[in-house]
């Protein structure tokens, strides 16, 4: 598979492992973006992975997109010998409708599916993480059920609780602050997704895959006072 | 300890320093002075480190009292600043004694003024730096933005009163553009040739909607290939993206990590303190340059910060 760079600005580079979002192209964005954690190059400043790129913010004054460039393909041509650890394993409870998602019943109606309908086939899927973006600790989930896509909301909500659990397109994901948003929502998790007190800020990284097992409104409220 | 206390916290002031850079995979992006040359100036003429903690102030400034006094510098834009009501010189310091009252106004020119003070603001640091993240509430004070009663903490003072100032022509060649100079963006190909004739011939003016995430624009339109939409890739700052509408957006401090519009344009290193200085209704152009010009000019402006002759004491 053909890797293409492009400078981004004065100070960035982008990688491209081809233009489409595949298992391949995510495997390969993560060996890259392990390798340069494990032996990084001087100069290099920051690392933005996505779903087949990898973008590398560098200090220009130290640094030029050529010599960068040249020292990523050696980089490249090791990338078969980066053996990856097996991918963890994260279940995250949500507690699915009601007031937690409110769009639960809409997004069924729209799909003439049941409420119960949804919510297995959504909790019998297996997402992921293609990469963190967005805000804090947001994750790219990959995997949602081609039954289950639909459109955003017409008007986005001003306030998004934080842990909500959402659809937009065939993309879905957890908000990890309170930010507007404009994804259907169908579900809310107790879990903080992003806590600068914890060792592991994020509760996702790249490429773990995640299942979000359904729990009852009580056991919700166990699960968040044991969180504070 | 010495503090600060905020009488008036003005329209949006903020604990800032250089940012933190290196959370791109978390998806933490770097934050830090919507103008660095100036905090790193203002945080040279108080006697600090460059990349000290200090507040932005944002087209409003804000009342604080200096109860144990301390020594001070104001860099940026003029917000009409007065120390118990005598005129105080920008990008100049000054000591406040104990029970002083700083005072600044509305801006008389760019966006933001930094309020410096010696041994800087303290708060709990967030992946190592001071720096106030808004939309996740992270860093700073609290994660958000100064109110009215706040306490500020300030550090162990270092070397005391010196008076110093910057050399008036050199600080000319720093001064923010309205021309801002960019390289072309990773989508730029993708754009027709007329959409990008009339991007770089156009006037665009800053809209209210503009703060740290991003600067919104209007003016002439860029139709965005493909609808506007792509594969979500990692987002750098200063980039110019131009969703469906085709009112191009520059991606600022507290942007996105990532993003899915197409991008046309980024403004280069040397330009971007001179976005932290733009307001609402300001009206800018944008005039391409080639990679090598860009880092001709940042080492052009770093060789200038360095230059001995800057700062005069």
């Amino acid at each position: 598979m053909g890797v293409r760079f492009r400078p981004a600005s004065d100070q960035s580079l982008l990688i491209y492992f081809g233009q489409r979002i595949t298992l391949e192209a995510h495997r390969r964005v993560v060996k890259l973006l392990r390798l340069l954690e494990s032996e990084p190059i001087e100069g290099i400043r920051n690392l933005h992975p996505a779903y087949c790129s990898l973008l590398v913010k560098f200090d220009a004054l130290s640094l030029g997109h050529e010599e960068l460039e040249s020292s990523l393909r050696s980089y490249l041509d090791r990338l078969e010998d980066v053996r990856l650890a097996d991918p963890r394993q994260v279940e995250i409870p949500v507690c699915y409708g009601g007031e937690f998602g409110p769009d639960l019943k809409d997004v069924a109606a729209l799909h003439g599916m049941t409420p119960d309908q949804v919510i297995d086939l959504y909790a019998s899927t297996t997402y992921v993480v293609y990469f963190l973006g967005f805000v804090p600790g947001f994750a790219y989930l990959g995997g949602l059920p081609e039954a289950l896509a639909t459109p955003r909301l017409p008007a986005p909500r001003k306030k998004v609780p934080a842990g909500s659990i959402g659809i937009a397109g065939n993309q879905t994901g957890v908000y990890p602050f309170s930010t507007p948003g404009g994804w259907r929502l169908i579900g809310r998790t107790p879990l903080g997704m992003f806590r600068p007190d914890r060792k592991n800020m994020s509760l996702l990284s790249i490429g773990d895959r995640v299942r979000f097992p359904p729990v009852s409104e009580a056991r919700f409220a166990a699960l968040e006072r044991a969180c504070e | 300890m010495r503090v600060i206390q905020v009488e008036a916290s003005g329209l949006f002031t903020t604990v800032q320093d250089l940012g933190r850079e290196g959370f791109g995979a978390m998806g933490v992006s770097p934050s830090g002075a919507a103008d660095p040359i100036s905090l790193r100036l203002g945080n040279r003429l108080a006697g600090n480190a460059e990349n000290t903690a200090a507040l932005e102030m944002t087209l409003l400034g804000g009342r604080f009292v200096f109860p144990q006094g301390g020594i001070l510098a104001l860099a940026g834009s003029d917000f009409g600043a007065t120390l118990d009501g005598a005129p105080v010189e920008l990008w100049t310091s000054f000591e406040a004694r104990p029970g002083q009252t700083l005072r600044l106004g509305p801006t008389r020119s760019g966006a933001r003024c930094y309020l410096c003070v010696q041994g800087g603001i303290v708060v709990t640091p967030f992946l190592g730096s001071a720096s106030t993240h808004i939309l996740s509430g992270l860093g700073g004070l609290d994660g958000r933005p100064l109110r009215k009663g706040d306490v500020l903490n300030i550090g162990p003072a270092g070397g005391g009163y010196r008076q110093r100032t910057i050399a008036p022509q050199l600080l000319d060649r720093l001064s923010p553009r309205k021309v801002l100079r960019v390289t072309a963006g990773p989508q730029s190909d993708s754009f027709a040739e007329s959409s990008r004739d009339a991007f770089y011939a156009g006037t665009y003016r800053v809209t209210e909607e503009s703060n740290r995430m991003g600067l919104r624009l209007e003016g002439t339109p860029v139709q965005a290939p493909a609808g506007g939409q792509m594969i979500t890739e990692g987002t750098s700052l200063g980039a110019i993206q131009v969703p469906a509408g085709g009112n191009p957006i520059i991606i600022f401090v507290e942007h996105q990590t990532t993003g899915g519009y197409p991008k046309i344009a980024n403004v280069i290193a040397a330009d971007l303190p001179s976005v932290g200085q733009l307001r609402p209704r300001d009206e800018i152009r944008f005039e391409q340059v080639g990679l090598q010009d860009a880092r001709y000019l940042l080492r052009e402006q770093e060789t200038l910060l360095a230059s001995k002759r800057l700062i005069r004491e």
